[in-house]
């Protein structure tokens, strides 16, 4: 039992984290249907800049919650900036041209950023410590241990989607974003700019990933370049197993990944060699049944 | 502000390093030039060397590459290749097989070339052997530990020298790992240890080893897992290797999966030693995550100790290179030598053509070499191109650093 419950809980602080970048993919695809693949790349220089904040510019004695809020500002300024000069750079360019120009594109801009950071970063060529900037130790349910900093996680991911979500639903940014994604001629007609929402899209999706970053960081310690590629595979997959397009489907699908992450290693046949094979497994069974995720709508019900 | 001010200089310090470093280079080729008296008058030849001098690898890398330079030097101030004037060649192969392989390639197509000290790394020498093969190129690894490059794939039962031309100066996993395990079995008293792999070659094979002579010794292998090297997140297959309450946690992998997982087990109250092999025994895996008690053992004995490990230590100190020795520039060093000793014999009888015949003869010259003064001791080969000097030493942090407690020969019993 404690073994199960122990495992369940670090199932949900992976899905936890994983969640916050898979909202970012599940944001912009709902838009403007396009596959981001150096999401996982905005995650990765979010965390490079809240380690040089730390590192070079933080006193060495700041407290951690100091400390904390400014690390996440500094991943998320940093997060937001690379995804803005991404969509202006290299994705606004391409509206109107072939679907696929967009995706090869953002695969490129995906090397590109993890290039920049090993080469240019200092240390980054092999993995760095992350600063250890939250409560030490961890609390303890019985048996079932669990670190503050993923309690942290567990706290602050369902938080942000859940305002995520209240802000899409109720706002006035929220409503052009849902007019746009499902149609964005009428969208312009009623004097919405799809430019400004496709912007905002990726401003908001960054933010949640420098967000991300920062709890990835305390919570693991170590970061590297190869993080954003590794963590967006899985984040991506979250986004589609809960429906591409929604962002309650985007944490949920998390969750699922990270409790089967866990659970198969410990309980199925094979061992923990097999638990990226179960993940995988789940998302072809899904997908076979409900193409279109948990929580998605059917492709055909888009304009 | 402390720790601004201190990255602020030593960035400076380091920009300095760089500067004097490349001022030095210059001027040593200017002397070397001059050549202080030795006849050069038949020309320059060539000590090739390939290692990972960027990326994750890179600072075992550069200093291998500059302790062959190290050694070049000296040679050159010595006149030790009489007629001839030596120069290194030096490629990076980033760890990757294909740009190791390539560099070899070229290496052997050139006959100016008479030996080539590297790899470092054990998958970039399986690619490289077949390739310079056929041009009977000598090649001396300073870090290769993986046994099939010298003894074949049934090297426990049926060794079989694969390639004449392959020699090595550091001793090998199958060593290695029932060393780790006589070690946590024997001295640490460890009767029930877990194994944590990362799905490569070299940590499965020493995994293997390690499990094989922990049994002999009347230790338990309580669990053995597969982690994807990949993963940041190993709770999941700690809370599954805690439920069999080890004692030991033998990881086959290197620091930035080990380190980590250091961490993360005592984070989930599974605090008990890790212990692994050379990839571990690095100051990062203290940084990510290893913990006081975690153990590595790791080829030779620390330089420091060795009596004729300390000329080396000097003499690397005063040239002033911008990176440190690291854990294989003594080797490398040691493995210069050899070369460059050879290809003084081999042109004393006729000048220097790089024909096969003469190659031939430099294997012959490597494979008789021998000799006790090297940087890690005694230098010399067996019958299968393997190192001599079996010399491993165990490793602990204490207090936050790696600490040597114990440095003995390892013999297959």
């Amino acid at each position: 039992m404690a073994v199960l419950a122990q495992q369940i809980v670090n199932g949900l602080v992976l899905g936890a984290l994983i969640g916050l970048i898979a909202l970012g993919y599940t944001m912009v695809y709902g838009i403007i249907q396009l596959i981001n693949f150096a999401h996982g790349e905005v995650f990765m220089v979010g965390a490079f800049g809240a380690h040089f904040l730390a590192r070079y510019v933080l006193p060495e004695d700041v407290r951690w919650y100091v400390a904390l809020p400014a690390m996440c500002l500094a991943a998320v300024a940093v997060s937001i900036g690379v995804a803005v000069a991404m969509e202006r750079l290299a994705y606004r360019p391409l509206i109107g041209a072939h679907r696929l120009a967009p995706l090869i594109t953002a695969l490129g801009v995906s090397i590109l950023l993890q290039e920049v950071v090993r080469v240019f970063y200092p240390g980054a060529t092999a993995p760095l410590a992350f600063p250890r900037m939250f409560v030490e130790g961890h609390l303890a349910i019985g048996p079932v241990t669990i670190l503050w900093t993923g309690v942290l996680a567990l706290a602050v991911a369902p938080l942000l989607a859940a305002a995520l979500h209240i802000y899409v639903e109720r706002s006035r940014l929220g409503r052009a974003m849902r007019a746009t994604a499902q149609d964005p001629d009428t969208a312009r007609l009623m004097g919405i700019s799809p430019n400004r929402v496709t912007l905002a899209t990726f401003v908001i999706g960054a933010g949640l990933a420098g967000v991300g970053a920062v709890l990835y960081g305390i919570h693991y310690t170590q970061i590297d370049t190869a993080i954003g590629f590794q963590n967006g595979i899985f984040a991506f997959t979250a986004a589609v197993l809960g429906g591409i397009g929604s962002i309650r489907g985007a944490m949920l699908g998390a969750f699922c990944i990270g409790l089967v992450k866990s659970l198969a290693g410990q309980y199925v046949w094979g061992g923990v060699q097999y638990d990226y094979v179960w993940v995988f497994v789940l998302l072809i069974l899904v997908l076979m049944f409900r193409p279109q995720g948990f929580l998605g709508r059917p492709e055909g019900m888009r304009a | 502000m402390r720790r601004k001010s201190t990255a602020a200089l030593s960035g400076l310090l380091a920009m300095g390093v760089v500067l004097g470093a490349s001022g030095c280079g210059a001027d040593k080729t200017e002397a070397v030039g001059g050549t202080g008296g030795c006849d050069t008058s038949k020309g320059t030849l060539v000590v090739g060397v390939i290692a990972p001098m960027s990326g994750k690898l890179s600072a075992i890398g550069l200093g291998i590459r500059n302790s062959v330079q190290l050694a070049v030097e000296q040679a050159n101030e010595k006149c030790a290749v009489k007629g001839y004037q030596l120069k290194m060649d030096a490629q990076d192969d980033e760890a990757n097989p294909d740009k190791g392989a390539a560099a070899a390639q070229r290496f052997a197509d050139d006959s100016n070339v008479v030996g080539l000290v590297g790899p470092y790394n054990s998958g970039v020498a399986r690619a490289i052997q077949p390739k310079i093969a056929s041009s009977r190129l000598v090649e001396i690894s300073p870090g290769n530990t993986d046994p099939v490059l010298s003894r074949g794939p049934e090297f426990a039962t049926a060794p079989k020298r694969p390639y004449e031309n392959y020699f090595r100066v550091v001793g090998t996993d199958d060593l290695q790992g029932p060393f780790n395990a006589r070690y946590l079995v024997e001295k640490e008293g460890m009767k029930r240890i877990a194994i944590i792999t990362d799905g490569k070659a070299v940590g499965e094979n020493t995994a293997t080893q390690f499990a094989k002579e922990a049994e002999r010794l009347g230790a338990r292998i309580v669990i053995r897992e597969k982690i994807n090297e990949n993963d940041n997140d190993f709770s999941s297959v700690l809370t599954k290797v805690k439920a069999t309450r080890p004692e030991a946690i033998f990881v086959g992998s290197e620091y930035h999966v080990a380190g980590p997982l250091s961490k993360q087990a005592k984070d989930l109250g599974l605090n008990v030693p890790i212990s692994g092999t050379d990839g571990l025994f690095d100051p990062q895996f203290i940084a990510l995550g290893g913990k006081d008690g975690d153990v590595a053992t790791s080829v030779g004995a620390p330089i420091e100790s060795v009596e004729t490990g300390k000329a080396f230590v000097d003499a690397y100190t005063k040239k002033n290179f911008s990176d440190g020795y690291g854990g294989f520039g003594s080797f490398a060093y040691d493995a210069a030598k050899v070369i460059i000793s050879g290809v003084g014999k081999v042109t004393v009888s006729a000048d220097w053509t790089g024909s096969p015949e003469q190659r031939t003869q430099m294997i012959k010259e490597v494979q008789a070499y021998r000799a006790e003064d090297g940087a890690n001791g005694l230098v010399g080969f067996d019958e299968y191109g393997d190192s001599l000097n079996k010399v491993f030493t165990v490793y602990k942090v204490t207090s936050g650093a790696w600490k040597d407690e114990l440095s003995d020969q390892a013999e297959a019993k």
